[in-house]
């Protein structure tokens, strides 16, 4: 029980500490990249809590389809210079 | 003075939500309810496993006891889709160009890969009433592979009308197979097959069935938005 504590607290931390780097990078494509980590330490967290199918849910969709969507939309898009 | 009153009702909503959720008879504290007066205590007993006849307990709820919650989530994705279809069509469409030219080795191993995933996604789904997993993960790892194959190759565009007609079949069989519990058995959507023995591929009576359909019905949905999104109006 002491190392399941352990451990859920490490992954919530940097759990945090992703979506705060997240919300403040300064370039889109590492923000980008800094959600897919997070989802990835949801996956940990999930499959830590005993519910795999929304593990394989969030592994799917959070760090898959949602990602590749982003690079692709940002990839497509051009950057404007400020008025 | 909008400010102010941006900050007053947005603590009255903390307060509001805090005391809602703080030991009240429909929020009890975390880890003090007693399962023995609530509905989740016939679901998880394991002498009705014959009932529905799914190993994995979570199947047996979205699919088995709670079938008509699942069929309404599979109609708000459609609607999603058909908002996404109608915004998004033009009279003459063509595909997105891509900034860089995809180069030989990434053209052909995405296609491998597109295979390998789709067999990962089709384990999946056909096991979704033992393992982890179902339809509706394993429909969104079929789109997946299908907006793999639109980064990878800047000439490819899949069947959109074959995914469309996909679409309407599934769903459209998801509601007989509920119809056919209506007549063969008591209500929508019962479990009118015998269930068979709990732990074999072939068993659980018609949850199988509805969660192949089920990820049909997600991967053509979700392939056909990733279409939408990647492609635009032809200029003349």
């Amino acid at each position: 029980m002491l190392w399941f504590d352990i451990i859920s607290g490490i992954v919530g931390g940097l759990m945090l500490i992703l979506a705060f780097l997240a919300i403040n990078s300064k370039k889109l494509i590492n923000s980008v990249l800094l959600l897919s980590g997070l989802s990835m330490l949801a996956v940990v967290a999930f499959v830590m809590l005993k519910a795999p199918d929304v593990a394989i849910t969030e592994a799917v969709i959070g760090s898959g389809l949602v990602t590749s969507l982003f690079v692709f939309t940002l990839l497509s898009t051009r950057k404007e210079a400020k008025k | 003075m909008k400010k102010l009153f941006g900050l007053i009702l947005f603590m009255g909503l903390g307060v509001l939500i805090i005391l809602a959720l703080n030991n009240t008879i429909s929020f009890p504290k975390f880890g003090s309810v007693d399962l023995s007066d609530r509905v989740a205590d016939a679901y998880l007993d394991n002498d009705n496993v014959s009932e529905v006849g799914s190993a994995n307990i979570v199947t047996a709820i979205v699919v088995g006891y709670r079938g008509f919650d699942t069929l309404g989530e599979v109609t708000v994705l459609f609607i999603s889709a058909l908002g996404v279809a109608f915004l998004f069509s033009f009279k003459k469409e063509k595909r997105l160009d891509l900034k860089f030219k995809p180069n030989f080795m990434l053209k052909h191993g995405s296609k491998l890969l597109f295979g390998i995933m789709l067999v990962v996604s089709l384990y999946i789904i056909t096991h979704g009433h033992l393992t982890p997993g179902g339809g509706f993960p394993g429909g969104a790892i079929i789109a997946s592979g299908v907006l793999l194959l639109y980064l990878a190759d800047d000439k490819f565009r899949s069947n959109i009308k074959g995914f469309k007609v996909l679409e309407g079949v599934a769903g459209s069989l998801f509601v007989i197979i509920g119809l056919l519990g209506l007549i063969l058995a008591t209500s929508f959507l019962e479990n009118f097959i015998a269930s068979g023995t709990v732990g074999q591929l072939l068993s659980a009576g018609i949850i199988p069935i509805i969660y192949v359909l089920i990820g049909l019905k997600v991967g053509s949905e979700i392939a056909s938005v990733v279409d939408n999104f990647l492609t635009e109006e032809e200029s003349a």
